[in-house]
């Protein structure tokens, strides 16, 4: 039995005063896909952020392949390996496709699937059609593959991957999927937050659930299928 | 014709100098969002760094572009110094903060300067190989002139080469766009900005080491080129390097021929052209809107309540204060009697500042029109004393008037180079108007009557009407009038939505704020016996906001008590040093990072917590 790639216990975060994760305890094991649910304002996306150094106000404890990045910058974190995809696609507007991706770009690292321009725009054709265009001239599922395609040209191990279902059209949604499932195949171990409850099922292996600021369950994609009253209690609206 | 092609070539060259330091800023504008004001300061840093090697080394031609090349890369690694050690603790600071710390590198630099490289003004060597001129259409035109000319192009385009095909402008264009997401990214933001500051602060230094050659160094170098190529950066839009390339040249040419045809008033053509730009252009020529629009400093903790038993503190500190003249001398009562009067100056900037969120660079223009105000009358019309001080805030209540229509018109930092922008008009036209203000030789013989020209009888006079002024402008707050104009800081378009007419509101602000410190310049004359030019100068703003912000900018009574500390503190200093530049550039550096609350803040601070915790 290996320690977990990534090792998250008593993770809190404030955003000034409001105290937003009380407790999240979470662990995303080697070649894992594991689903954050939770419903809206449940602390999903601050989890994710809190891991990547992005809250400023944060305690806890973040272990990423045995070392404490709890108390590092974000950029730090980045180049350890950890991928982070926000939900809001903070696509850098002004720079094209290919700049965008440059901005991404980090040497590769053992153990991590390596990627080139190339080889993302096999795993995302669109993309390749549009390299000179510029961020401001893309439709959301494009900005989302892009968002997704400039995270990767960082040669992570683990990819921190927040609500990419969310506000896309179904057959872009099932495209996400798609370029999730291939990830896993690659050998990325993925941490993804959702709401949407069968993205979720295809794509992961476990489902960690939280609730105002705190997991309150964990288990299997499976058992959280089978489990109504969880599903009922933490994500039903 | 020949006159003209050789007056528009000449232009030509301005535009060259002014595009090269205008350039470093719009960049460190662009990426940063701290309008540096230390820009000038590494023009001039790289003008004397450039003097002294070239002095050393320069005789020969390969030895003259080494050491203007080594100037620019001294005036660099200090702009990478300063981003260190200062800049990178302001990023999210209010802009006032931003503009204040980088003020108080600008003193720092000048005293540095001084003791450095003395006063006097230095004439450089000229250019080896680039000493003799060329014919053109007849006329002599100088060789070096025009290389300076084809070096403007050169740098636009290297540096667009350099920001958009390399890796390092690509990362510098994203951090600028979202500074969180490119470190999410692996990019260290910290390093780049110090990266983007050598390369802003080099072509700074390599502008001011270009001159060397061309005109005197001295220390006024830094505030001249920073007040222009700040005029070039909002004209061609603030972060747009093509912009400044545009605007440089439009102003190089406005200069070149506006000399020819009012010689007068050159300087007020410049600021005027930004003030028209502005007006049909907001965001300048090329650039675009502001997408956060920056915070107002005030809207940290907004004061809104009057305090406990504010009114009997007010009237008894009001009456020791009056009591005064019975045991200090002569000096302590002029000390005094500036002291009241720089507190009404300071309380009528808080009115902007702390209940309208506008920063206003340029509040000295309406302390220096209340002052001329009253001295012109005296001078030309032999008015009586009462006559002029009447006359003081209304001069100044009506430049306010005017300047302040253009000047809300816009927010944040462009609200803040408006103001400037009016105040170096205002000073521009009182500088070069001769026959009228007396220029740089002011205005002497100002003194109050007999009744009042004993210490004791001015200084009661000074602080009846200071204290009038003042409770006025605190009766102002706290009335419907000051909660609009907080509702409109705090949020314009939630005030606009519940009926308040914002912009209207922050103009009679401006006005009222210029008419209250135009009483205060108008008593500073009588109390001096003269008016100079210097009293509307970008450093009296800058004490002006320097009082604001050691006292406290969230609370009413912080003005009084930083008007008061600031003038105590620079009396004493300049008694016991020549270096009080220094020492005030280093005192407000210091405020800006350690004390951003004030000293009233601060103690109002301290006692809070002294109370919790009994």
């Amino acid at each position: 039995m290996t320690a977990p790639l990534l090792d998250v216990a008593g993770l809190e975060a404030w955003y000034g005063r409001a105290h937003i994760l009380t407790g999240v305890d979470l662990t995303v094991g080697r070649g894992e896909v594991v689903a954050l649910m939770g419903r809206n304002g449940a602390g999903k996306t601050t989890t994710l952020k809190a891991i990547m150094g992005l809250v400023g106000q944060r305690a806890g404890r973040v272990a990423f392949e045995d070392r404490a990045i709890a108390a590092l910058p974000p950029h730090r974190i980045a180049r350890l390996g950890v991928g982070y995809v926000p939900e809001d696609r903070r696509i850098f507007a002004d720079l094209t496709v290919e700049e965008n991706l440059e901005v991404g770009r980090q040497p590769p690292r053992p153990g991590a699937p390596a990627w080139t321009p190339e080889r993302l725009f096999a795993l995302f054709p669109n993309l390749a059609e549009m390299r000179g265009r510029r961020g401001t001239r893309m439709s959301g599922g494009e900005q989302q593959m892009l968002t997704l395609a400039r995270t990767l040209m960082g040669n992570p191990s683990l990819l921190l991957l927040d609500e990419p279902s969310e506000g896309l059209a179904p057959i872009i949604v099932r495209q996400m999927a798609e370029a999730v499932r291939r990830l896993k195949a690659e050998g990325l171990s993925v941490l993804v937050s959702e709401q949407n409850l069968s993205f979720a099922a295809a794509v992961a292996d476990r489902a960690s659930v939280i609730e105002k600021g705190r997991v309150r369950w964990t288990g299997t994609m499976a058992e959280l299928m089978a489990d109504e009253a969880a599903r009922r209690a933490y994500l039903a609206l | 014709m020949s006159f003209l092609l050789v007056q528009a070539l000449s232009g030509l060259a301005t535009a060259a100098t002014l595009f090269l330091v205008s350039s470093g800023l719009t960049i460190v504008f662009g990426v940063t969002r701290i309008v540096n004001f230390a820009h000038g300061s590494f023009y001039m840093l790289g003008a004397y760094l450039g003097w002294s090697l070239v002095e050393r080394f320069g005789t020969g031609v390969g030895g003259f572009w080494a050491s203007v090349v080594a100037a620019a890369l001294g005036a660099g690694a200090l702009g990478a110094l300063m981003e260190v050690a200062l800049l990178r603790r302001l990023y999210r600071s209010p802009e006032l903060f931003q503009l204040l710390g980088t003020f108080g590198v600008v003193l720092v630099l000048q005293d540095a300067a001084s003791w450095i490289w003395g006063s006097e003004d230095l004439l450089g060597r000229r250019a080896p190989g680039l000493k003799g001129s060329v014919e053109i259409l007849g006329q002599p035109f100088p060789l070096y002139d025009l290389m300076l000319i084809g070096l403007g192009p050169l740098v636009l385009g290297l540096l667009w080469l350099l920001f958009n095909r390399t890796r390092w402008g690509t990362l510098v264009r994203a951090a600028t766009q979202d500074r969180d997401m490119a470190s999410a990214l692996g990019v260290d933001p910290a390093r780049l900005f110090t990266g983007v500051l050598f390369l802003g602060s080099a072509l700074a230094g390599l502008g001011g080491a270009l001159q060397v050659p061309r005109e005197a160094v001295n220390l006024h170098m830094d505030m001249a080129i920073v007040v222009e190529a700040f005029v070039v950066v909002v004209v061609g839009g603030m972060g747009s390097l093509t912009g400044a390339f545009l605007a440089s040249l439009l102003i190089g040419q406005l200069q070149a021929f506006g000399i020819l045809v009012f010689p007068q008033i050159t300087l007020v053509l410049v600021f005027l052209f930004m003030a028209v730009v502005l007006v049909l252009r907001p965001h300048g020529l090329m650039g675009r809107a502001e997408e956060t629009p920056p915070t107002a400093p005030a809207a940290l903790a907004p004061p809104l309540t009057a305090g406990r038993g504010a009114g009997w503190g007010a009237a008894l500190l009001l009456a020791a204060l009056a009591l005064v003249p019975l045991v200090a001398g002569d000096y302590a009562l002029i000390v005094l009697t500036e002291m009241v009067i720089l507190a009404l100056l300071a309380a009528s900037l808080h009115l902007l500042i702390g209940l309208g969120g506008l920063v206003s660079f340029g509040h000295a223009a309406w302390f220096g029109l209340g002052a001329y105000g009253a001295a012109l009358l005296v001078k030309h019309l032999g008015a009586p004393m009462p006559l002029a001080l009447a006359a003081a805030p209304l001069v100044a209540g009506i430049g306010a008037l005017i300047a302040g229509w253009f000047c809300v018109r816009r927010s944040g930092l462009y609200f803040a180079m408006l103001t400037l922008a009016f105040a170096q008009i205002v000073w521009s036209v009182t500088f070069q108007w001769y026959g009228f203000t007396g220029g740089d030789n002011g205005i002497v013989g100002v003194w109050p009557p007999p009744w009042a020209a004993g210490k004791a009888a001015y200084y009661w006079l000074t602080l009846g009407l200071c204290a009038g002024a003042l409770a006025l402008l605190r009766r102002a707050a706290f009335a419907p009038f000051g909660y609009a104009l907080r509702a409109g800081r705090d949020s314009a378009l939630r005030a606009e939505s519940v009926g308040i007419d914002v912009r209207r509101h922050q103009w009679l602000a401006f006005a009222l704020a210029g008419s209250a410190a135009g009483l205060a310049g108008g008593l500073y004359a009588f109390s001096k016996g003269s008016v100079f030019p210097t009293l509307m100068a970008v450093p009296v703003s800058v004490d002006a906001l320097v009082m604001v912000l050691m006292g406290g900018i969230q609370t009413v009574a912080g003005p009084l008590a930083g008007a008061a500390v600031f003038h105590l503190l620079e009396a004493e200093v300049m008694r016991m040093t020549e270096l009080w530049r220094l020492a005030l550039g280093l005192v407000i550096v210091a405020l800006v990072l350690l004390f951003p609350k004030g000293i009233v803040g601060f103690l109002a601070d301290v006692l809070a917590d002294r109370r919790r915790r009994a």
